[in-house]
C-alpha cells in the first residue's frame, strides 16, 4: 500500500499537532488484545491482538547440549514466519528480511543472563539443558510489529511451564533423565525481567509510538528499544535516515517511559488471567 | 489518564452485536444445505449439488419468491455502471491507470476519459501520455464514477465531471462494501463540518471543507502547503472513528447514521473512541436514534 503526498501531509500535521489521525497522542497506544494458552500441545502460547496487528506465539522446549563455553546455561532461539495473509508484501520470500530482523533483535534483546535466567535452563552441567524454541506467525499486519511481537512473546514466556526433572543418571556416556509423571509437576519461567520492545517512529520532527501502517509509511526511520526493567536491553535502527545525537537521547528517554508504562499494563493483564480457568474467547 | 495502555484479556472481549430484541438471522457456511427440496431457483452465492441447494459462501439468505441467494457477510466489491467510487491507483501504463477499488480485479481508468487541464473538449496527445505521471501517480487517491463493467467483473472508471478527480487531504476509511446504504447522493458536506465521500465500494473519504476557488479547479491539484486547523482534525477523526465503529457494529452507513453517531459520540474523547465498550454503546446510542426515526 502507498500513500498519496496529501495523506502523508495530512498524517505529518497531524502528528507535529500532538493529534493523530485516529485521535490519539504521541505516546498512546491503541486497545490490546491477549490471550494465553490458546495452543494446548504447546508448552505455552499466547496471542496478541493490537487493532489489526495479530500474532499468535507458541513455545516449544526440547532437550539439547549446552554450548561449550557456556557450560551452564541453556538456549533459546526464534523463528518467524510472516505468512502472506498477513500482507501482500510478504508474498514469496518478501518476509524474510524482515523476519530475520525481528529475530535478531529478539535474540539481542534476549541474550543477557540478567534480562532471562538462562542458568534455569540447565539440567546437567556441560551435558543437558532445556533449549526454548519461540515460534512467532504473523496472522495480520497493521503496524508496530516489534512491540506486539515482544509482548506476545513475553506473555507466550510466562504461560509456559517445563517439566520437572526429577533425576538424573549418568552411566559412561548416556545421561538418563527421570521427568516427573505428574502434569501438574513443573517450572515456570521468571519472565520479570524479560524485554518489552517500543518502536519510537520518527515522523517530521517527533516521534511517535504505536504507528499505523498508514503512520509508518510517512516515517522516515525508527528506533527499536527493548526495555527490561527500566533499563535497555538493546537498541535497534530500522529504514533510512539519521538522527542527531540529542534527538536519539531524547528518543531513548521517551522509550523508556512508555516501556515501563507497557511493562505494568502487561503485567496487570498478566495477572487476571486464572489459572486453570477458562480460557479463549469461547467461554 | 494514570496509563493510556490498555491490554484487556480475550476472556473479556466485548460483544459487538447490538440487534436489540431483533432476531439475529442464521448464518450459512459454505456447503452448508440450505434446503433440500428443488423446487426452488439458484441463486447467487449457491450452488447445487446431489439435488440439494447449498450456500457457497458465507452469508445469510435472502429469498424472494422462489429464489433463494446468498449474501456473504465479507466480500469484495461488484462493481455497477453510475456507482460513485473511491480508488487508489497503482499503475501507470499506456494510455491507462490501473486503480485499486477494493474489487477482484484491478479497473481501469483511460486518459481519455479523464478531465485534462484546460479545456473539456481536446485531443489527447503524445504530450499527454507522457505527462500521465504528472496527473496521477502511484498511491493518488481519487474519487470517479463506474463508467461500464467488462465480462470478466472489471470496470472501467471515468472522471469526467468536476466533482470527481484526485482527492487532496484527508482520510480514507476502508469498510466491507455490504455497509454502505445505496442512495443517489454519495457526497455529503456535513453540517459539523467535514466533507465524506461514501464510495460504493466501501471506501469512504473524509476531508475538510475547501475553499470554492480550490475545488473548481476540479482535477489534479493538491493543496499541500495548508495546515489544516486543530479543531477540523478534530471533527475528521471523530467522523472516522464513528464510521469504523458503526462499521464495527455492523451497521449501515449513510449520512444520517454517521451524523447520529457523530452527534452521540460527542461525550467521548476521540480517542476514546477506539475502546470496544465505547464503539459498543455508540452502536446502541445510533441505533436507538435511527429507529426512533423510523418510528416516529
Amino acid at each position: 500500500m502507498t500513500l498519496s503526498e496529501a495523506e502523508k501531509t495530512f498524517i505529518l500535521h497531524g502528528v507535529q499537532e500532538n493529534f493523530r489521525i485516529d485521535g490519539r497522542n504521541r505516546d498512546d497506544y491503541r486497545p490490546m488484545e491477549l490471550e494465553t494458552s490458546i495452543i494446548t500441545h504447546a508448552f505455552g502460547s499466547a496471542r496478541l491482538r493490537l487493532a489489526n496487528t495479530d500474532v499468535v506465539v507458541t513455545v516449544k522446549v526440547e532437550i539439547d547440549v549446552p554450548f561449550p563455553d557456556r557450560p551452564l546455561e541453556g538456549k533459546m532461539e526464534f523463528f518467524i514466519d510472516c505468512s502472506a495473509n498477513a500482507t501482500p508484501d510478504f508474498e514469496g520470500r518478501g518476509g524474510e528480511n524482515l523476519a530475520t530482523e525481528i529475530s535478531n533483535t529478539l535474540t539481542a534483546a534476549y541474550s543477557s543472563n540478567s534480562v532471562f535466567d538462562y542458568t534455569k535452563l540447565c539440567i546437567l552441567k556441560g551435558r543437558k539443558c532445556w533449549k526454548i524454541y519461540v515460534d512467532i506467525l504473523i496472522l495480520e499486519c497493521g503496524g508496530n510489529l516489534y512491540d506486539a511481537i515482544s509482548i506476545a512473546v513475553k506473555a507466550a514466556l510466562w504461560n509456559t511451564s517445563i517439566p520437572l526433572v526429577k533425576s538424573v543418571t549418568i552411566d559412561g556416556n548416556n545421561v538418563d533423565m527421570n521427568v516427573s509423571e505428574n502434569l501438574s509437576d513443573c517450572i515456570k519461567l521468571d519472565i520479570s525481567a524479560a524485554p518489552l520492545m517500543v518502536t519510537l517512529c520518527k515522523i517530521g520532527d517527533h516521534c511517535v509510538v504505536d504507528p499505523t501502517s498508514a503512520e509508518e509509511q510517512c516515517s522516515q526511520g525508527a528506533i527499536v528499544v527493548a526495555i527490561s526493567k527500566g533499563k535497555f536491553s538493546t537498541v535497534f535502527q530500522t529504514g533510512g535516515g539519521s538522527l542527531h545525537p540529542l534527538t536519539l537521547m531524547e528518543k531513548l528517554k521517551l522509550g523508556a517511559k512508555v516501556g515501563n508504562r507497557l511493562e505494568e499494563a502487561l503485567s496487570e493483564a498478566l495477572s487476571k488471567i486464572k489459572e486453570n480457568g477458562e480460557m479463549g474467547f469461547l467461554n | 489518564m494514570p496509563s493510556n495502555i490498555q491490554i484487556r484479556l480475550a476472556t473479556d472481549r466485548v460483544n459487538y452485536t447490538i440487534a436489540l430484541n431483533q432476531r439475529i438471522p442464521k448464518i450459512y457456511t459454505p456447503g452448508e444445505v440450505i434446503t433440500k427440496q428443488n423446487e426452488f431457483m439458484r441463486g447467487h452465492g449457491t450452488y447445487e449439488e446431489n439435488g440439494d441447494l447449498k450456500a457457497s459462501v458465507a452469508g445469510v439468505k435472502e429469498e424472494i419468491n422462489k429464489l433463494i441467494s446468498i449474501r456473504p457477510l465479507k466480500c469484495r466489491y461488484n462493481g455497477e455502471t453510475g456507482d460513485v467510487v473511491i480508488g487508489r491507483i497503482t499503475e501507470v501504463q499506456q494510455k491507462r491507470w490501473k486503480v485499486d477499488t477494493n474489487s477482484r480485479l484491478d479497473s481501469i481508468l483511460l486518459l481519455s476519459s479523464v478531465n485534462l487541464p484546460g479545456g473539456e473538449l481536446r485531443r489527447r496527445s503524445a504530450e499527454d501520455e507522457h505527462m500521465m505521471r504528472k496527473y496521477l501517480q502511484e498511491g493518488d487517491l481519487i474519487s470517479a464514477e463506474v463508467q461500464n463493467v467488462f465480462s470478466d467483473g472489471s470496470l472501467s472508471l471515468h472522471t469526467r465531471s468536476l466533482k470527481y478527480g484526485k482527492l487532496s487531504q484527508g482520510v480514507l476509511v476502508k469498510v466491507s462494501p455490504t455497509l454502505i446504504k445505496r442512495s443517489k447522493t454519495r457526497f455529503h458536506n456535513l453540517p459539523v463540518g467535514a466533507n465524506i465521500i461514501l464510495g460504493n465500494n466501501g471506501y469512504i473519504w473524509i476531508s475538510p471543507i475547501m475553499n470554492v476557488e480550490e475545488s473548481s479547479v476540479g482535477g489534479f491539484v493538491q493543496n499541500l502547503e495548508e495546515v489544516i486547523s486543530k479543531p477540523e482534525r478534530e471533527t475528521i477523526s471523530r467522523l472516522r472513528n464513528c464510521i469504523q465503529a458503526l462499521a464495527q457494529c455492523k451497521m449501515m452507513l449513510y449520512d444520517t447514521s454517521v451524523l447520529y453517531a457523530y452527534e452521540e459520540s460527542l461525550k467521548y474523547d476521540v480517542k476514546e473512541l477506539l475502546i470496544p465498550e465505547a464503539i459498543v454503546d455508540l452502536g446502541i446510542l445510533t441505533q436507538e436514534r435511527i429507529s426512533m426515526l423510523t418510528s416516529g
